[in-house]
């Protein structure tokens, strides 16, 4: 029963997350676009969640669709007057882009679906196999093998720098 | 159960949406979401090829991590540009920003 209800979601998270990126680029006003974008990024929370990683979906909500949203939703409103919409799409850059896509998803869905992924007989795969909160800090506090301090601390520093060179950037002279 | 092929269709969809939408649109901000959607669905397959083929390991769940901070910074950097960009052009088409400074 749980298996179908986890399927059923799956479903429909699949249906939206498709949905909503191909309307996320095809939206002829800007702000729309990033409303779609903040439907796929919840939605991909919700892909975090059906594999049982809570961290990466809290994560995803809170950096994803908490900052990144809000940035996005600022510049639109600060780069575009009232009722502002782009022009047609241009017919060449459509033709090759859909072109490039088609080919591109024609290519990896086949590789995907004809490569034979060994993990039926893995046991841990199945059933309710959260990851420990303990696990995941320990993980990225420790400085042992196969843990994240030094990557950690080299993050931090790049999100201080991109903070100061965006506000370097973007101020007034 | 849901097979892990689903989940990469999913994200490869997702992809190459992206892929159309940067090479597409016109506006520098649909550009930039096209890149987010593109970041995106490579780290849905950094944590499904964890959770389905090493689920004992946790190492695409911290490349994943580490994306998504970095896809931030640089999404912070990219609207700095923009803003920026906007001041001198006065709009943000990408056929019409063929200057550098001057």
């Amino acid at each position: 029963m749980e298996g179908i209800a986890q399927i059923v979601i799956f479903y429909i998270l699949a249906v939206a997350i498709v949905a909503c990126s191909i309307m996320a680029v095809t939206s002829r006003r800007i702000f729309r676009a990033a409303v779609y974008l903040l439907v796929v990024l919840l939605c991909t929370a919700g892909l975090y969640l059906l594999l049982n990683y809570h961290f990466l979906a809290v994560v995803q909500l809170s950096v994803y669709a908490g900052g990144i949203l809000i940035l996005f939703i600022f510049a639109i409103l600060l780069t575009s007057a009232k009722g502002d919409r782009t022009e047609p799409h241009d017919k060449r850059r459509v033709v090759s882009g859909v072109l490039t896509a088609l080919a591109g998803l024609g290519i990896t869905s086949w590789a995907t679906v004809k490569h034979q992924f060994l993990y039926g007989n893995n046991p841990t795969v199945l059933g309710d196999h959260e990851t420990n909160m303990k696990v995941v800090g320990e993980t990225l506090m420790g400085t042992g093998k196969y843990e994240y301090l030094l990557s950690f601390e080299a993050l931090s520093i790049l999100l201080l720098i991109c903070a100061v060179g965006g506000i370097l950037i973007a101020r007034k002279r | 159960m849901i097979s892990m092929e689903h989940y990469l269709v999913v994200s490869s969809i997702m992809f190459f949406v992206g892929i159309y939408g940067f090479i597409a649109r016109k506006n520098l901000l649909a550009v930039l979401i096209s890149i987010e959607l593109i970041l995106n669905s490579v780290e849905i397959n950094f944590s499904v090829f964890n959770r389905y083929l090493y689920p004992e390991h946790m190492e695409g769940v911290f490349f994943s991590l580490f994306g998504i901070a970095i896809s931030a910074a640089e999404t912070a950097v990219a609207i700095a540009i923009m803003i920026n960009v906007y001041r001198l052009a006065s709009n943000i088409d990408i056929r019409h920003i063929d200057k550098l400074k001057y």
